[in-house]
Protein backbone atom coordinates (compact mmCIF):
# COMPACT_ATOMS: atom_id res chain seq x y z
CA UNK A 1 0.00 0.00 0.00
CA UNK A 2 2.76 2.94 0.93
CA UNK A 3 4.42 1.73 -2.22
CA UNK A 4 1.75 2.77 -4.25
CA UNK A 5 1.02 5.96 -2.49
CA UNK A 6 4.88 6.57 -3.61
CA UNK A 7 3.81 6.19 -7.44
CA UNK A 8 1.00 8.84 -7.27
CA UNK A 9 2.12 9.36 -10.99
CA UNK A 10 2.19 6.35 -12.41
CA UNK A 11 -0.85 5.62 -10.27
CA UNK A 12 -3.00 8.38 -11.65
CA UNK A 13 -1.68 7.95 -15.36
CA UNK A 14 -3.44 4.35 -15.35
CA UNK A 15 -6.39 5.32 -13.19
CA UNK A 16 -7.21 8.13 -15.89
CA UNK A 17 -6.58 5.55 -18.78
CA UNK A 18 -8.44 2.98 -17.31
CA UNK A 19 -11.06 5.46 -16.86
CA UNK A 20 -11.52 6.46 -20.76
CA UNK A 21 -11.20 2.83 -21.90
CA UNK A 22 -14.33 1.79 -19.85
CA UNK A 23 -16.18 4.89 -20.77
CA UNK A 24 -15.24 4.18 -24.48
CA UNK A 25 -16.07 0.64 -24.58
CA UNK A 26 -19.50 1.78 -22.44
CA UNK A 27 -20.43 4.45 -25.65
CA UNK A 28 -19.14 1.55 -28.32
CA UNK A 29 -21.57 -0.86 -26.55
CA UNK A 30 -24.20 1.60 -26.52
CA UNK A 31 -24.99 1.24 -22.21
CA UNK A 32 -24.08 5.09 -22.67
CA UNK A 33 -26.73 5.98 -25.13
CA UNK A 34 -26.64 9.63 -26.21
CA UNK A 35 -28.75 11.14 -23.53
CA UNK A 36 -26.37 9.64 -20.59
CA UNK A 37 -23.37 11.17 -23.06
CA UNK A 38 -25.09 14.47 -23.21
CA UNK A 39 -25.20 14.36 -18.95
CA UNK A 40 -21.64 13.35 -18.98
CA UNK A 41 -20.47 16.16 -21.37
CA UNK A 42 -22.49 19.02 -19.08
CA UNK A 43 -20.53 16.97 -15.98
CA UNK A 44 -17.20 17.71 -17.91
CA UNK A 45 -17.99 21.41 -18.41
CA UNK A 46 -18.56 21.76 -14.91
CA UNK A 47 -15.78 20.31 -13.66
CA UNK A 48 -13.28 22.54 -15.98
CA UNK A 49 -15.32 25.52 -15.15
CA UNK A 50 -15.87 24.71 -11.28
CA UNK A 51 -11.75 23.83 -11.15
CA UNK A 52 -11.53 27.18 -13.06
CA UNK A 53 -13.14 29.24 -10.38
CA UNK A 54 -11.99 27.58 -7.71
CA UNK A 55 -8.07 28.34 -8.56
CA UNK A 56 -9.40 31.94 -8.71
CA UNK A 57 -11.68 31.84 -5.40
CA UNK A 58 -11.18 29.04 -3.93
CA UNK A 59 -7.30 29.17 -3.84
CA UNK A 60 -6.26 32.64 -4.44
CA UNK A 61 -9.14 34.26 -2.41
CA UNK A 62 -10.52 36.41 -5.14
CA UNK A 63 -14.72 36.81 -4.59
CA UNK A 64 -15.47 36.32 -8.77
CA UNK A 65 -18.98 36.54 -9.96
CA UNK A 66 -18.50 36.79 -13.57
CA UNK A 67 -17.02 33.06 -14.36
CA UNK A 68 -19.98 32.74 -16.88
CA UNK A 69 -18.41 35.82 -18.82
CA UNK A 70 -15.18 33.73 -19.60
CA UNK A 71 -17.21 31.14 -20.71
CA UNK A 72 -19.14 33.07 -22.99
CA UNK A 73 -16.12 34.37 -24.79
CA UNK A 74 -14.75 30.87 -25.29
CA UNK A 75 -18.12 29.81 -26.36
CA UNK A 76 -18.77 32.25 -28.95
CA UNK A 77 -15.33 31.95 -30.22
CA UNK A 78 -15.38 28.88 -30.82
CA UNK A 79 -18.75 28.97 -32.25
CA UNK A 80 -17.92 31.62 -35.08
CA UNK A 81 -14.39 30.26 -36.02
CA UNK A 82 -15.92 26.63 -36.56
CA UNK A 83 -18.91 27.83 -38.22
CA UNK A 84 -16.54 29.14 -40.80
CA UNK A 85 -13.92 26.56 -40.94
CA UNK A 86 -15.98 23.16 -40.30
CA UNK A 87 -13.13 20.72 -39.88
CA UNK A 88 -11.36 19.65 -36.60
CA UNK A 89 -8.97 21.90 -37.01
CA UNK A 90 -10.84 24.44 -37.25
CA UNK A 91 -12.63 23.20 -33.85
CA UNK A 92 -9.39 23.06 -32.19
CA UNK A 93 -8.37 26.43 -33.75
CA UNK A 94 -11.88 27.70 -32.49
CA UNK A 95 -11.52 26.23 -28.61
CA UNK A 96 -7.81 27.84 -28.56
CA UNK A 97 -8.10 30.96 -29.91
CA UNK A 98 -11.89 31.23 -27.21
CA UNK A 99 -9.30 30.24 -24.23
CA UNK A 100 -6.96 32.87 -25.60
CA UNK A 101 -9.35 34.99 -26.28
CA UNK A 102 -10.89 34.67 -23.03
CA UNK A 103 -7.66 34.90 -20.98
CA UNK A 104 -6.97 38.14 -22.77
CA UNK A 105 -10.30 39.74 -21.52
CA UNK A 106 -9.16 38.54 -17.95
CA UNK A 107 -6.10 40.17 -17.76
CA UNK A 108 -7.53 43.28 -19.44
CA UNK A 109 -10.50 43.13 -16.71
CA UNK A 110 -8.44 41.59 -13.97
CA UNK A 111 -5.85 44.27 -13.97
CA UNK A 112 -8.19 46.99 -12.65
CA UNK A 113 -10.15 45.12 -10.45
CA UNK A 114 -8.50 42.58 -8.78
CA UNK A 115 -6.96 46.28 -6.31
CA UNK A 116 -10.71 45.64 -5.25
CA UNK A 117 -11.37 43.81 -1.83
CA UNK A 118 -14.62 40.99 -1.08
CA UNK A 119 -17.86 42.17 -2.34
CA UNK A 120 -16.46 45.24 -4.27
CA UNK A 121 -14.63 42.67 -6.41
CA UNK A 122 -17.60 40.43 -6.62
CA UNK A 123 -19.96 43.26 -8.15
CA UNK A 124 -16.94 44.46 -10.02
CA UNK A 125 -16.80 41.11 -11.75
CA UNK A 126 -20.75 40.63 -12.02
CA UNK A 127 -20.75 43.98 -14.02
CA UNK A 128 -18.08 42.47 -16.63
CA UNK A 129 -20.01 39.57 -17.44
CA UNK A 130 -23.33 41.27 -17.97
CA UNK A 131 -21.37 43.82 -20.51
CA UNK A 132 -20.32 40.79 -22.24
CA UNK A 133 -23.07 39.06 -22.27
CA UNK A 134 -24.64 42.73 -23.51
CA UNK A 135 -22.04 42.98 -26.05
CA UNK A 136 -22.88 39.45 -27.64
CA UNK A 137 -26.31 40.50 -27.50
CA UNK A 138 -26.70 43.63 -28.87
CA UNK A 139 -23.58 45.46 -30.23
CA UNK A 140 -21.33 42.27 -31.79
CA UNK A 141 -24.93 40.61 -33.49
CA UNK A 142 -23.99 40.86 -36.93
CA UNK A 143 -21.35 38.25 -35.68
CA UNK A 144 -23.52 36.63 -32.57
CA UNK A 145 -26.92 36.91 -34.22
CA UNK A 146 -27.99 38.63 -31.34
CA UNK A 147 -30.30 37.63 -29.29
CA UNK A 148 -31.70 34.71 -31.30
CA UNK A 149 -28.46 33.24 -30.92
CA UNK A 150 -26.22 31.04 -33.00
CA UNK A 151 -27.52 27.76 -34.43
CA UNK A 152 -26.21 24.84 -36.12
CA UNK A 153 -22.50 24.65 -34.91
CA UNK A 154 -21.04 21.76 -36.09
CA UNK A 155 -20.81 19.46 -33.69
CA UNK A 156 -17.03 18.19 -33.02
CA UNK A 157 -16.91 16.79 -29.38
CA UNK A 158 -16.70 12.95 -28.59
CA UNK A 159 -15.69 10.98 -25.90
CA UNK A 160 -12.04 11.42 -26.90
CA UNK A 161 -11.61 15.29 -27.59
CA UNK A 162 -14.10 15.66 -24.42
CA UNK A 163 -11.97 13.77 -21.65
CA UNK A 164 -8.66 15.03 -23.26
CA UNK A 165 -9.83 18.54 -22.55
CA UNK A 166 -10.96 17.61 -19.01
CA UNK A 167 -8.05 15.61 -17.75
CA UNK A 168 -5.58 17.78 -19.29
CA UNK A 169 -7.67 21.03 -17.66
CA UNK A 170 -7.81 19.77 -14.15
CA UNK A 171 -4.23 18.29 -14.71
CA UNK A 172 -2.44 21.74 -15.37
CA UNK A 173 -4.68 23.64 -13.03
CA UNK A 174 -3.36 21.32 -10.22
CA UNK A 175 0.13 21.21 -11.61
CA UNK A 176 -0.56 25.16 -10.98
CA UNK A 177 -1.46 25.12 -7.42
CA UNK A 178 1.36 22.23 -6.42
CA UNK A 179 4.15 24.59 -7.34
CA UNK A 180 5.73 27.48 -5.85
CA UNK A 181 3.44 30.03 -7.84
CA UNK A 182 0.19 28.42 -6.70
CA UNK A 183 1.79 28.54 -3.03
CA UNK A 184 1.89 32.53 -3.23
CA UNK A 185 -1.33 32.49 -4.43
CA UNK A 186 -2.67 30.48 -1.78
CA UNK A 187 -0.58 32.70 0.91
CA UNK A 188 -2.76 35.93 -0.81
CA UNK A 189 -5.36 33.91 0.40
CA UNK A 190 -4.13 33.44 3.48
CA UNK A 191 -3.07 36.69 4.65
CA UNK A 192 -2.24 39.21 2.23
CA UNK A 193 -0.27 41.47 4.20
CA UNK A 194 1.72 38.99 5.28
CA UNK A 195 2.06 37.22 2.01
CA UNK A 196 3.46 40.72 0.41
CA UNK A 197 5.61 40.60 3.39
CA UNK A 198 7.46 37.81 2.65
CA UNK A 199 8.27 38.63 -1.18
CA UNK A 200 5.03 37.66 -2.94
CA UNK A 201 4.02 40.26 -5.60
CA UNK A 202 -0.21 40.01 -4.76
CA UNK A 203 -0.88 41.56 -7.50
CA UNK A 204 0.98 39.95 -10.28
CA UNK A 205 -0.52 36.71 -9.07
CA UNK A 206 -3.70 37.58 -8.28
CA UNK A 207 -3.99 38.64 -12.17
CA UNK A 208 -2.63 35.24 -13.30
CA UNK A 209 -4.95 33.28 -11.17
CA UNK A 210 -7.73 35.34 -12.64
CA UNK A 211 -6.53 35.16 -16.03
CA UNK A 212 -5.45 31.57 -15.71
CA UNK A 213 -8.67 30.24 -14.67
CA UNK A 214 -10.20 32.44 -17.75
CA UNK A 215 -8.50 30.68 -19.76
CA UNK A 216 -9.94 27.71 -18.63
CA UNK A 217 -13.68 28.84 -18.31
CA UNK A 218 -12.55 29.79 -22.31
CA UNK A 219 -12.18 26.20 -22.77
CA UNK A 220 -15.21 24.65 -21.07
CA UNK A 221 -17.14 27.11 -23.36
CA UNK A 222 -15.98 26.02 -26.62
CA UNK A 223 -17.03 22.49 -25.69
CA UNK A 224 -20.24 23.77 -24.64
CA UNK A 225 -20.56 25.41 -28.44
CA UNK A 226 -19.21 22.32 -29.75
CA UNK A 227 -21.06 19.90 -27.94
CA UNK A 228 -24.81 21.58 -27.61
CA UNK A 229 -24.41 23.11 -31.62
CA UNK A 230 -27.08 25.71 -30.23
CA UNK A 231 -25.91 29.36 -28.40
CA UNK A 232 -27.83 32.17 -26.92
CA UNK A 233 -26.73 35.27 -24.76
CA UNK A 234 -29.12 34.56 -22.31
CA UNK A 235 -27.55 31.12 -21.17
CA UNK A 236 -24.43 32.92 -19.76
CA UNK A 237 -26.35 35.16 -17.32
CA UNK A 238 -26.03 35.89 -13.88
CA UNK A 239 -27.46 32.41 -12.61
CA UNK A 240 -24.81 30.46 -15.02
CA UNK A 241 -22.25 31.82 -12.27
CA UNK A 242 -23.88 30.97 -9.47
CA UNK A 243 -24.29 27.93 -10.38
CA UNK A 244 -20.90 27.49 -10.93
CA UNK A 245 -19.69 29.12 -7.83
CA UNK A 246 -22.38 26.54 -5.85
CA UNK A 247 -20.16 23.64 -7.36
CA UNK A 248 -17.16 25.27 -6.05
CA UNK A 249 -17.85 25.69 -2.69
CA UNK A 250 -19.86 22.58 -2.42
CA UNK A 251 -16.78 21.16 -3.05
CA UNK A 252 -14.94 22.99 -1.10
CA UNK A 253 -13.27 26.01 -1.37
CA UNK A 254 -9.43 25.33 -2.41
CA UNK A 255 -9.96 21.60 -3.42
CA UNK A 256 -10.03 20.57 -6.97
CA UNK A 257 -11.47 17.00 -6.26
CA UNK A 258 -14.00 18.53 -4.31
CA UNK A 259 -15.16 20.47 -7.47
CA UNK A 260 -14.83 17.09 -9.21
CA UNK A 261 -16.69 15.31 -6.60
CA UNK A 262 -19.51 18.32 -6.36
CA UNK A 263 -19.80 18.46 -10.51
CA UNK A 264 -20.76 14.71 -10.78
CA UNK A 265 -22.78 14.69 -7.65
CA UNK A 266 -25.04 17.31 -8.60
CA UNK A 267 -25.31 16.19 -12.51
CA UNK A 268 -26.52 12.85 -10.70
CA UNK A 269 -28.93 14.62 -8.29
CA UNK A 270 -30.72 16.41 -10.94
CA UNK A 271 -30.90 13.47 -14.11
CA UNK A 272 -32.59 11.66 -11.44
CA UNK A 273 -35.03 14.19 -10.69
CA UNK A 274 -35.07 15.09 -14.46
CA UNK A 275 -38.76 14.30 -14.18
CA UNK A 276 -39.76 16.35 -11.27
CA UNK A 277 -38.23 20.00 -12.13
CA UNK A 278 -39.78 21.75 -8.46
CA UNK A 279 -39.04 18.16 -6.55
CA UNK A 280 -35.24 18.98 -8.42
CA UNK A 281 -35.06 22.50 -7.14
CA UNK A 282 -36.12 21.86 -3.74
CA UNK A 283 -33.71 18.77 -2.93
CA UNK A 284 -30.78 21.00 -4.70
CA UNK A 285 -32.00 24.00 -2.12
CA UNK A 286 -32.33 21.22 1.14
CA UNK A 287 -29.04 20.02 -0.03
CA UNK A 288 -26.84 23.05 0.09
CA UNK A 289 -28.96 24.52 3.29
CA UNK A 290 -28.00 20.66 4.95
CA UNK A 291 -24.29 20.94 3.75
CA UNK A 292 -23.95 24.48 4.61
CA UNK A 293 -25.14 23.98 8.02
CA UNK A 294 -23.08 20.66 8.86
CA UNK A 295 -19.89 20.93 6.59
CA UNK A 296 -19.87 24.76 5.78
CA UNK A 297 -15.55 23.63 4.48
CA UNK A 298 -17.66 21.78 1.90
CA UNK A 299 -17.94 18.06 0.97
CA UNK A 300 -13.45 17.98 1.09
CA UNK A 301 -12.61 20.96 2.57
CA UNK A 302 -9.61 22.30 1.04
CA UNK A 303 -8.24 18.78 1.43
CA UNK A 304 -7.44 16.59 -1.71
CA UNK A 305 -8.44 13.23 -2.18
CA UNK A 306 -5.74 11.08 -2.25
CA UNK A 307 -4.93 7.41 -1.71
CA UNK A 308 -3.15 8.58 2.00
CA UNK A 309 -6.37 10.11 2.62
CA UNK A 310 -8.47 7.07 1.66
CA UNK A 311 -6.23 4.94 3.78
CA UNK A 312 -6.43 7.18 6.83
CA UNK A 313 -10.86 6.85 5.87
CA UNK A 314 -10.82 3.63 5.63
CA UNK A 315 -8.64 3.14 9.07
CA UNK A 316 -10.92 4.88 11.03
CA UNK A 317 -13.71 2.98 9.52
CA UNK A 318 -12.02 -0.11 10.12
CA UNK A 319 -11.24 1.21 13.93
CA UNK A 320 -14.75 2.16 14.93
CA UNK A 321 -16.07 -1.03 13.53
CA UNK A 322 -13.73 -3.01 15.87
CA UNK A 323 -11.75 -4.19 13.37
CA UNK A 324 -7.69 -3.41 14.37
CA UNK A 325 -6.13 -1.14 12.33
CA UNK B 1 29.41 51.36 8.25
CA UNK B 2 25.53 51.66 7.67
CA UNK B 3 23.47 49.43 6.41
CA UNK B 4 20.02 51.45 6.96
CA UNK B 5 19.32 55.12 7.16
CA UNK B 6 16.28 57.02 8.34
CA UNK B 7 15.87 60.33 7.93
CA UNK B 8 13.16 62.31 9.13
CA UNK B 9 10.51 60.20 8.51
CA UNK B 10 7.42 61.03 9.58
CA UNK B 11 3.78 59.46 9.05
CA UNK B 12 0.65 61.10 10.55
CA UNK B 13 -2.86 59.07 10.65
CA UNK B 14 -5.52 62.44 9.82
CA UNK B 15 -4.10 64.26 12.87
CA UNK B 16 -2.47 62.01 14.35
CA UNK B 17 1.18 62.05 14.41
CA UNK B 18 1.94 58.34 14.98
CA UNK B 19 6.10 58.76 14.05
CA UNK B 20 7.47 61.93 13.61
CA UNK B 21 10.69 62.97 12.38
CA UNK B 22 12.10 59.99 13.11
CA UNK B 23 15.88 59.40 12.46
CA UNK B 24 18.00 56.28 12.82
CA UNK B 25 21.00 54.58 11.85
CA UNK B 26 21.65 50.76 11.62
CA UNK B 27 25.25 49.69 11.27
CA UNK B 28 26.09 46.36 9.53
CA UNK B 29 26.07 43.53 11.82
CA UNK B 30 24.60 45.40 15.20
CA UNK B 31 21.59 44.24 16.49
CA UNK B 32 19.93 47.53 17.78
CA UNK B 33 16.63 47.76 20.22
CA UNK B 34 13.49 49.89 19.96
CA UNK B 35 11.74 50.92 22.70
CA UNK B 36 8.82 52.86 23.86
CA UNK B 37 5.67 53.18 25.94
CA UNK B 38 2.65 51.51 24.35
CA UNK B 39 1.45 53.29 21.16
CA UNK B 40 4.83 55.34 21.16
CA UNK B 41 5.28 54.30 16.90
CA UNK B 42 7.19 51.49 16.80
CA UNK B 43 4.86 49.09 14.84
CA UNK B 44 4.55 52.04 12.75
CA UNK B 45 8.06 52.62 11.76
CA UNK B 46 8.03 48.97 10.90
CA UNK B 47 5.29 49.33 8.56
CA UNK B 48 6.83 52.23 7.26
CA UNK B 49 10.29 50.41 7.21
CA UNK B 50 8.65 47.32 5.26
CA UNK B 51 6.15 49.53 3.07
CA UNK B 52 3.33 48.82 4.67
CA UNK B 53 2.06 51.99 5.06
CA UNK B 54 3.60 55.14 2.70
CA UNK B 55 5.77 57.22 5.01
CA UNK B 56 3.71 61.41 4.62
CA UNK B 57 7.25 62.78 4.55
CA UNK B 58 10.97 61.57 5.17
CA UNK B 59 13.09 59.00 3.37
CA UNK B 60 14.99 55.34 4.10
CA UNK B 61 17.89 54.43 2.40
CA UNK B 62 19.54 51.03 1.84
CA UNK B 63 23.40 50.95 1.43
CA UNK B 64 23.96 47.33 0.19
CA UNK B 65 26.68 46.56 -2.12
CA UNK B 66 28.05 49.24 -2.52
CA UNK B 67 24.95 51.09 -3.47
CA UNK B 68 22.40 53.48 -1.78
CA UNK B 69 18.57 52.71 -2.91
CA UNK B 70 15.55 54.62 -1.65
CA UNK B 71 13.37 52.59 -0.60
CA UNK B 72 10.48 55.13 0.81
CA UNK B 73 7.57 54.43 -1.45
CA UNK B 74 7.98 51.22 -2.82
CA UNK B 75 6.26 48.03 -2.27
CA UNK B 76 6.19 45.58 0.24
CA UNK B 77 7.29 42.70 -1.91
CA UNK B 78 10.04 44.75 -3.67
CA UNK B 79 11.72 45.66 -0.10
CA UNK B 80 11.72 42.35 0.99
CA UNK B 81 13.63 41.48 -1.92
CA UNK B 82 15.66 43.89 -1.38
CA UNK B 83 16.95 42.08 2.04
CA UNK B 84 14.52 43.50 4.80
CA UNK B 85 12.40 40.93 6.17
CA UNK B 86 9.79 41.40 9.77
CA UNK B 87 7.29 39.28 11.90
CA UNK B 88 4.51 40.75 13.22
CA UNK B 89 3.35 41.92 16.83
CA UNK B 90 0.04 39.82 16.22
CA UNK B 91 1.58 36.57 14.71
CA UNK B 92 0.59 36.71 11.29
CA UNK B 93 1.62 33.25 9.91
CA UNK B 94 -0.55 31.06 7.15
CA UNK B 95 -2.20 29.64 9.82
CA UNK B 96 -4.27 26.96 7.92
CA UNK B 97 -1.19 25.74 5.92
CA UNK B 98 1.21 23.50 6.62
CA UNK B 99 4.96 24.60 8.28
CA UNK B 100 6.71 23.90 5.24
CA UNK B 101 4.77 25.50 3.32
CA UNK B 102 4.58 28.83 5.59
CA UNK B 103 8.68 28.54 5.08
CA UNK B 104 8.43 28.29 1.31
CA UNK B 105 6.28 30.55 0.21
CA UNK B 106 8.99 33.02 1.77
CA UNK B 107 10.93 31.46 -1.09
CA UNK B 108 8.77 32.09 -3.74
CA UNK B 109 10.57 35.00 -4.60
CA UNK B 110 13.91 33.18 -5.50
CA UNK B 111 12.11 30.70 -8.03
CA UNK B 112 13.35 31.05 -11.38
CA UNK B 113 11.04 28.28 -12.84
CA UNK B 114 8.06 30.08 -15.57
CA UNK B 115 4.79 29.44 -15.91
CA UNK B 116 5.55 26.41 -18.61
CA UNK B 117 7.02 24.91 -16.01
CA UNK B 118 4.67 25.62 -13.29
CA UNK B 119 1.76 23.92 -16.07
CA UNK B 120 4.13 20.64 -16.85
CA UNK B 121 6.24 20.02 -14.07
CA UNK B 122 9.32 20.12 -16.33
CA UNK B 123 12.88 18.74 -14.75
CA UNK B 124 13.60 22.83 -13.91
CA UNK B 125 10.37 22.75 -12.00
CA UNK B 126 11.30 19.56 -10.17
CA UNK B 127 14.92 20.44 -9.70
CA UNK B 128 13.94 23.47 -8.25
CA UNK B 129 11.31 22.26 -5.96
CA UNK B 130 13.85 19.60 -4.77
CA UNK B 131 16.29 22.33 -4.04
CA UNK B 132 14.01 24.35 -2.23
CA UNK B 133 12.56 21.76 0.08
CA UNK B 134 15.81 20.95 0.98
CA UNK B 135 16.72 24.21 2.01
CA UNK B 136 13.34 24.47 4.10
CA UNK B 137 14.78 21.33 6.19
CA UNK B 138 17.63 22.75 6.56
CA UNK B 139 15.98 25.94 8.21
CA UNK B 140 13.28 23.82 10.12
CA UNK B 141 15.71 21.81 11.46
CA UNK B 142 17.56 24.80 12.98
CA UNK B 143 14.82 25.45 15.48
CA UNK B 144 14.01 21.70 15.64
CA UNK B 145 10.05 22.12 13.42
CA UNK B 146 11.75 19.29 10.81
CA UNK B 147 9.92 16.64 12.11
CA UNK B 148 6.75 19.37 12.30
CA UNK B 149 6.73 20.22 8.84
CA UNK B 150 3.32 18.74 7.89
CA UNK B 151 1.31 20.03 11.05
CA UNK B 152 -0.69 23.33 10.32
CA UNK B 153 0.68 26.39 11.56
CA UNK B 154 -2.07 27.12 13.45
CA UNK B 155 -1.52 23.41 15.63
CA UNK B 156 1.58 25.17 16.85
CA UNK B 157 2.21 25.63 20.47
CA UNK B 158 2.24 29.38 20.60
CA UNK B 159 6.06 29.45 21.41
CA UNK B 160 6.82 27.78 18.53
CA UNK B 161 4.70 29.75 16.12
CA UNK B 162 6.59 32.73 16.84
CA UNK B 163 9.49 30.57 16.36
CA UNK B 164 8.19 29.97 13.08
CA UNK B 165 7.51 33.37 12.15
CA UNK B 166 11.27 33.95 12.54
CA UNK B 167 12.03 31.27 10.40
CA UNK B 168 9.88 32.22 7.76
CA UNK B 169 11.37 35.89 7.53
CA UNK B 170 15.00 34.33 7.40
CA UNK B 171 13.44 31.81 4.81
CA UNK B 172 13.22 35.21 2.41
CA UNK B 173 17.31 35.66 2.73
CA UNK B 174 17.26 38.86 4.19
CA UNK B 175 20.07 41.15 5.03
CA UNK B 176 18.03 43.12 7.92
CA UNK B 177 15.67 41.24 10.20
CA UNK B 178 12.88 43.35 12.25
CA UNK B 179 11.71 41.61 15.01
CA UNK B 180 7.96 43.10 16.36
CA UNK B 181 7.54 42.07 20.15
CA UNK B 182 9.36 38.58 19.62
CA UNK B 183 9.22 37.71 23.67
CA UNK B 184 5.59 38.76 23.81
CA UNK B 185 3.40 36.09 25.34
CA UNK B 186 6.32 34.17 26.90
CA UNK B 187 7.34 32.60 29.72
CA UNK B 188 10.55 33.47 31.44
CA UNK B 189 11.89 30.45 30.52
CA UNK B 190 11.21 31.00 26.58
CA UNK B 191 12.72 33.89 26.65
CA UNK B 192 16.01 33.16 27.52
CA UNK B 193 16.25 30.51 24.98
CA UNK B 194 14.69 33.15 22.28
CA UNK B 195 17.11 35.51 23.82
CA UNK B 196 19.59 32.46 23.15
CA UNK B 197 18.92 31.88 19.59
CA UNK B 198 18.46 35.39 18.36
CA UNK B 199 22.34 35.73 19.08
CA UNK B 200 22.48 32.91 17.12
CA UNK B 201 20.88 33.70 13.68
CA UNK B 202 22.33 37.20 13.72
CA UNK B 203 26.01 35.39 13.69
CA UNK B 204 24.90 32.37 11.45
CA UNK B 205 22.58 34.40 9.07
CA UNK B 206 24.79 37.32 8.93
CA UNK B 207 22.13 40.03 9.58
CA UNK B 208 21.06 43.44 11.02
CA UNK B 209 18.52 43.21 13.69
CA UNK B 210 16.21 45.72 14.78
CA UNK B 211 14.19 44.40 17.57
CA UNK B 212 10.73 46.00 19.36
CA UNK B 213 10.72 44.84 22.91
CA UNK B 214 8.35 45.11 25.94
CA UNK B 215 10.64 42.71 28.21
CA UNK B 216 13.32 44.94 28.95
CA UNK B 217 15.73 42.47 30.56
CA UNK B 218 15.82 41.06 26.95
CA UNK B 219 17.18 44.04 25.64
CA UNK B 220 19.52 45.45 27.91
CA UNK B 221 20.87 41.84 27.68
CA UNK B 222 21.39 41.24 23.85
CA UNK B 223 20.98 44.74 22.03
CA UNK B 224 24.12 46.86 21.52
CA UNK B 225 22.14 50.30 21.19
CA UNK B 226 18.58 51.32 21.59
CA UNK B 227 16.35 53.93 20.47
CA UNK B 228 13.62 54.83 22.54
CA UNK B 229 10.50 56.36 21.10
CA UNK B 230 7.37 58.47 22.87
CA UNK B 231 4.73 60.19 21.04
CA UNK B 232 6.25 59.17 17.66
CA UNK B 233 9.50 61.12 18.35
CA UNK B 234 13.19 59.35 19.32
CA UNK B 235 13.37 60.95 22.59
CA UNK B 236 16.79 58.49 23.32
CA UNK B 237 19.34 57.06 21.82
CA UNK B 238 22.58 54.65 23.25
CA UNK B 239 23.96 52.23 24.75
CA UNK B 240 21.88 49.82 27.10
CA UNK B 241 23.64 51.30 30.25
CA UNK B 242 23.47 55.13 28.86
CA UNK B 243 19.12 54.40 28.17
CA UNK B 244 18.96 53.08 32.11
CA UNK B 245 20.19 56.36 33.33
CA UNK B 246 18.45 58.48 30.64
CA UNK B 247 16.29 61.06 32.43
CA UNK B 248 13.85 61.65 29.85
CA UNK B 249 13.38 57.86 29.29
CA UNK B 250 12.68 57.26 33.09
CA UNK B 251 10.45 60.19 32.81
CA UNK B 252 8.72 58.80 29.73
CA UNK B 253 8.68 55.26 31.48
CA UNK B 254 7.27 56.62 34.50
CA UNK B 255 5.15 53.74 36.67
CA UNK B 256 6.90 51.38 34.26
CA UNK B 257 9.32 49.15 35.30
CA UNK B 258 12.36 50.64 33.74
CA UNK B 259 14.22 50.86 36.85
CA UNK B 260 14.88 47.18 37.97
CA UNK B 261 15.57 46.23 34.53
N1 LIG C 1 -3.61 52.34 10.58
C1 LIG C 1 -3.73 53.24 11.58
N2 LIG C 1 -4.69 54.18 11.53
C2 LIG C 1 -4.82 55.09 12.52
N3 LIG C 1 -4.02 55.15 13.59
C3 LIG C 1 -3.02 54.24 13.69
C4 LIG C 1 -2.83 53.24 12.70
N4 LIG C 1 -1.78 52.48 13.07
C5 LIG C 1 -1.34 52.97 14.23
N5 LIG C 1 -2.08 54.03 14.62
C6 LIG C 1 -1.87 54.83 15.82
O1 LIG C 1 -0.53 55.23 15.84
C7 LIG C 1 -0.02 55.20 17.17
C8 LIG C 1 1.20 54.35 17.23
O2 LIG C 1 0.82 52.99 17.11
P1 LIG C 1 1.85 51.80 17.07
O3 LIG C 1 1.10 50.57 16.82
O4 LIG C 1 2.95 52.11 16.13
O5 LIG C 1 2.41 51.80 18.56
P2 LIG C 1 3.44 50.81 19.24
O6 LIG C 1 4.57 51.62 19.71
O7 LIG C 1 3.77 49.68 18.35
O8 LIG C 1 2.59 50.32 20.48
P3 LIG C 1 2.53 48.89 21.20
O9 LIG C 1 3.69 48.84 22.15
O10 LIG C 1 1.24 48.92 21.93
O11 LIG C 1 2.60 47.86 20.17
C9 LIG C 1 -1.17 54.72 18.05
O12 LIG C 1 -1.79 55.84 18.64
C10 LIG C 1 -2.08 54.03 17.09
O13 LIG C 1 -3.41 54.10 17.53
MG1 LIG D 1 3.44 47.67 18.36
Amino acid sequence: MDKLIKNTGINKLIALIVTFVIVQVLISTNIINDYIFSTLVTICINIILAASLNLITGFTGQFSLGHAGFMSIGAYTCAIITLRYSTVWGFVGGLVAGAVFAAMVGFLVGLPTLRLKGDYLAIATLGMAEIIKILFRNVLDDLTNGAAGLRGIPQFINWAWLFLFTAGSVLLISNFINSSHGRACISIREDEIASEAMGVNSTKYKVTAFVTGAFFAGIAGAIYASYFYYLKPDYFAFKKSIDILVIVVLGGMGSISGSVIAAILLALISTYLQAFPELNMVINGALFVIIMIFRPQGIMGSKELSLSLIKKWTGQFGRKNGGAA
Amino acid sequence: MPILTVNKLTKSFGGLMAVSNVSMELKKGELVGLIGPNGAGKTTVFNLLTGIYQPTSGTVTLHRDKKEEQLQGLKPYTICKKGIARTFQNIRLFKDLTVLDNVRIAMNKNVKYGLFSTFFHTRSYSDEEKEMLDKCMQLLKILKLDHKKDELAKNLPYGEQRHLEILRALATNPCILLLDEPAAGMNPAETAQLTEMIGWIRENFDLTILLIEHDMSLVMKICERIYVLDYGMVIAEGTPSEIKSNKRVIEAYLGEEMGNA
